[in-house]
């Protein structure tokens, strides 16, 4: 039996000490005529051998190619420690660190993640992680509402930059409580939001302003001009980071005067495997004065009975367990697991190392950009800065192509095509530090034969 | 062992680093206007040093992999290492979400095996496994209600009932989805109160919110009664799956009138708890909400498999993720399922029964209040200390506190909220006898302990890394993140 210990010896004492004869005795109180008899469909067991050589083929099948999409998930170098401590049994099978006195190692690790995004973002504090960079963007959405009191109108302005899905996943999540989520045009020339078409909603009741930096199409926000529009209407200011990017950007926290009010993204970057899109981990931090509407667990800093530094799940009355139906959010459980990967991720690259990650990532990007666009009938969207993503058009559907390429073992981008039809046959490519020069040369030379 | 471990803020040194991860320096190229001015606080520590600092973490925490973890509601039952190696093989951590489906045929095949299980487990039409969580799939099956009540334009149905012993997340998620909640009382034998049923039932429900065995560690008998009411009323049934461990082979949620489910793969289907996540909370739904499901989901087309997104699935309530939920999560299940096999599926609902009965009759026998007496324990069941409380003012936060020094994690305490100074205590199938033993040994010498000395119980832990924790100073002197000291 995998997995259970019971001998026979053990059903017959442990039934005589219950003072039932048969387990089947056990489920006397349901009702019969809802019993069911046989799985089928649940095939038969298979050994650990046996499933591993099913897994194995599987994962072989799937295989290695070689990447060029980022589109809010991120190839980067994981260092090797990070997985050999984050599945120690000590952290992989320990629950959420209620008992505090025997999770203070969980709890320190909450509270090293939460200080280590705050310090990124430069906000006052952070949790301890949401699902995904999309429901965090949710989350946020929703916080926002909550924590400007005098917006009446919860509506926030949702600009087309921004993850296409995560737009409609802050759709769908925040739809039942009444949010407006207003969509804002991009400057066709450059892919950013041009600050000047945001006049239409001056002195209008806004809640908040959403502003995507890197935005989806890779391109620099000038957040500077953004979040000074939002501070003269009275709206709040939320942020979608690309956390490697904060090593070289200006973090949200210093954006405009004063800086953005929440501020949310994706640790994926941080240790977290492509794994064909999960699990994940979103990140929050705000400003202190909103810490109340914030979702999600937080480990504080506190004094045992002797005195001694020790860590604990704080502010729970903001929590689904204690406030119920008057909770900030009905999460629970969150991604613990990627949250230690992230920060054990963090500790190994430090501010050295992570400057080095942000400044490859954005010279492969430029080369892959220089390299592509040198060939007939590709050429680059926008002008402008940008980050480590950039948008190609082509002269023709790139949804063949992008076959084609995967043939050939290329993950060539991300075909915008169904999100942005205005855009054309456009691509989204990416290049972090995991792309040598060779990959990009053997991308360009795989299309040059393709096109 | 040792008891404390600064945090890695303070092993940090100006110019250290781990510099075999650092890739070779390059120019960004991004203006100089885009340029933050400070450099990011983070630590700056050599490789061992960060390996050591997290090692000797890990060494202050409780697992299921060290220590018995009897955490009612929670199934911490054996994670086999094998679940976490396979799904871990570089084809599967290596594939992008966005990569053609043809590039994902291994990945795909599994998770569709992996819904189809579950759909067979749980009798259910359709299953969904896109929710990251539990709370996300309450938040999949609530929101499912609503777009089924709307689309016959059904408009006023509102209410979400909620039993006074649910989950915290049920009445959050109703309030998330912009329902009302309304409570209803459960009887004396933990039984749903039918009376009080029919009073909340209106022509604004929306549906019940139910788990069976409730979290009263019974099963709800009446449940094909309460089905037929509520459905009478116009409403429809939500099952949260939190409790699925312990019926698992036995009865289906599909077959007890269920519309809506979530199940917790981090709990039956023994996906790691990882100190707090990630959960998956795949949903199920029977015929009246196929149309709402939440994408994507798998499809098999003759040999090949695919996604099925918004175009496939125009009704559906939408993403929840910003791809397909927590897909390693999912994988680790399917190894877990493809290992346990339809027979191993039903042994998971009776031994854990099996323990849990056993344990509540060793604790009977030692003297112990049994919450229920005289219903059958589900694979949990909660003993109440009132007596104890009474009569000594050791409380069962003092229980659960002392359990620590004797090595055991300690049962969820405080939940459900009806029941007062309870335990609900949950020891899963994958425990032996010896180590359940144990557990009532450790019990009952606490309750002795009170009795004599109950300054001591009242005191611990004693051998943890930290004593109590001042959680009221936690929330007032707010220490929540390290800051460097101003320059």
């Amino acid at each position: 039996m995998p997995y259970i210990p019971h001998t026979a010896e053990d059903v017959r004492a442990m039934l005589d000490r219950i003072g039932v004869d048969a387990i089947e005795s056990l489920f006397d109180e349901i009702p019969r005529a809802l019993r069911v008899e046989e799985l089928a469909g649940v095939p038969a067991a298979l050994s650990e051998m046996e499933v591993s050589r099913l897994a194995a083929a599987r994962a072989d099948q799937d295989g290695r190619r070689l990447n060029f999409i980022g589109a809010g998930a991120y190839e980067h170098h994981i260092p090797a420690p990070v997985w050999a401590l984050a599945t120690r049994g000590e952290i992989y099978s320990a629950y959420t660190p209620y008992q505090a006195e025997a999770s203070q190692g969980t709890l320190q690790m909450m509270y090293e993640f939460q200080s280590m995004i705050a310090g990124l973002t430069a906000m006052d504090v952070a949790n301890a992680s949401l699902y995904d960079g999309a429901s965090a963007l949710a989350e946020a959405c929703l916080m926002a509402v909550r924590a400007h009191r005098r917006s009446k109108s919860a509506r926030i302005l949702m600009p087309s930059t921004v993850n296409p899905v995560w737009r409609r996943v802050a759709g769908v999540i925040t739809e039942g409580q009444g949010l407006v989520l207003e969509p804002v045009p991009y400057d066709p020339a450059r892919g950013v939001i041009d600050a000047t078409v945001l006049e239409r909603f001056q002195g209008q009741d806004l809640t908040a302003i959403v502003i995507q930096q890197p935005n989806y199409f890779g391109q620099l926000e000038d957040a500077e001009a953004l979040t000074r529009f939002a501070r003269a209407n009275g709206a709040l200011v939320i942020a979608a980071v690309n956390p490697v990017s904060l090593a070289l950007l200006t973090p949200p926290g210093e954006w405009g005067e004063g800086g953005a009010d929440i501020a949310c993204g994706d640790a994926q970057p941080f240790g977290v495997p492509l794994s064909s899109g999960g699990p994940y981990v979103g990140f929050m931090a705000c400003r202190m004065e909103h810490v109340r509407q914030m979702p999600g667990r937080i480990a504080g800093r506190t004094v045992d009975l002797d005195g001694k530094n020790g860590y604990t799940l704080t502010l729970q009355a903001r929590e689904q367990h204690i406030r119920r139906g008057k909770a900030t959010s009905n999460i629970c459980t969150n991604q613990g697991l990627l949250m230690t990967a992230a920060t054990i991720h963090l500790a190994l690259l430090g501010p050295a190392g992570l400057e080095r990650v942000a400044g490859a990532c954005a010279a492969r990007t430029r080369e892959l950009v220089a390299s592509l666009t040198a060939l007939p009938g590709v050429r680059a969207a926008f002008a402008g800065p940008r980050f480590h993503e950039a948008v190609l058009q082509f002269g023709r559907p790139v949804a063949p192509l992008l076959e084609a390429l995967a043939a050939a073992g290329i993950v060539g981008g991300h075909d915008l095509s169904r999100d942005y039809p205005e855009l054309g046959h456009a691509l989204l490519v990416c290049a972090t530090e995991t792309r040598t020069a060779e990959d990009i040369e053997h991308y360009a030379r795989t299309l040059a034969r393709l096109t | 062992m040792n008891r404390t471990e600064p945090l890695i803020f303070e092993l940090s040194q100006p110019g250290r680093g781990a510099t075999a991860q650092y890739p070779a320096a390059a120019a960004s190229g991004i203006p100089e206007t885009f340029h933050r001015r400070r450099r990011p606080p983070l630590p700056e520590v050599s490789e061992l040093q960060a390996v050591r600092h997290y090692t000797r973490l890990s060494q202050l925490n409780f697992g299921i992999d060290t220590h018995f973890y009897p955490l009612g509601s929670c199934t911490m039952k054996y994670n086999p290492r094998v679940c976490n190696s396979l799904a871990m093989l570089p084809g599967f951590l290596g594939r992008h979400p966005l990569a053609p489906d043809a590039t994902g045929q291994g990945m795909l095949g599994c998770l569709f095996e992996l819904q189809e299980m579950l759909r067979h487990v749980t009798g259910m039409a359709s299953v969904s496994l896109t929710p990251m969580a539990g709370a996300q799939g309450e938040f999949a099956g609530v929101a499912m209600i609503r777009a089924y009540h709307r689309a016959r334009g059904d408009t006023a149905r509102n209410e979400i009932i909620v039993p006074d012993a649910a989950h915290g997340t049920n009445p959050a998620t109703a309030t998330m989805c912009g329902m009302k909640v309304r409570e209803i009382a459960s009887l004396p034998d933990g039984d749903v109160d039918l009376a009080a049923l029919d009073a909340a039932l209106s022509p604004a429900t929306a549906g019940i919110m139910l788990t069976n065995p409730s979290t009263l560690g019974v099963f709800e008998r009446r449940i094909v009664e309460i089905a037929k009411k509520v459905h009478a009323a116009g409403g429809l049934l939500y099952y949260d799956g939190a409790n699925l461990n312990a019926i698992l082979g036995k009865v289906r949620p599909g077959d007890m009138g269920f519309d809506v489910i979530h199940m917790n793969l981090h709990k039956t289907f023994s996906t790691p708890h990882g100190g707090g996540g990630p959960g998956s909370g795949a949903v199920g739904v029977g015929k009246r909400l196929l149309p709402y499901r939440p994408v994507p989901v798998v499809a098999q087309d003759g040999d090949r498999y695919r996604w099925l997104d918004e175009r496939d699935l125009p009704e559906s309530i939408g993403r929840l993720s910003g791809f397909m939920g927590n897909t390693g999560v999912l994988l680790r299940a399917w190894v877990y399922m493809r290992i346990l096999g339809a027979a191993g599926m039903r042994r998971v609902a009776e031994y854990s029964t099996l323990n849990a009965n056993y344990l509540l009759a060793r604790l009977t026998e030692a003297g112990f209040d049994a919450a229920y007496p005289g219903r059958r324990a589900s694979h949990e069941f909660i003993i109440t200390l009132k007596r104890t409380a009474r009569e000594t003012g050791v409380t069962a936060m003092d229980f659960a506190k002392r359990l620590l020094d004797h090595g055991y994690h300690a049962p969820t305490t405080y939940f459900p909220l009806l029941v007062p100074e309870c335990l609900l205590i949950e020891p899963t199938e994958t425990e032996t006898r010896e180590e359940l033993d144990g557990f009532v040994d450790a019990l009952a010498a606490i309750r002795r302990e009170a009795a004599n000395d109950a300054a001591t119980v009242k005191a611990a832990p004693h051998t943890m890394p930290v004593r109590r924790l001042d959680d009221v100073r936690a929330a007032r002197q707010l220490d929540v993140a390290w800051k460097p000291a101003s320059p």
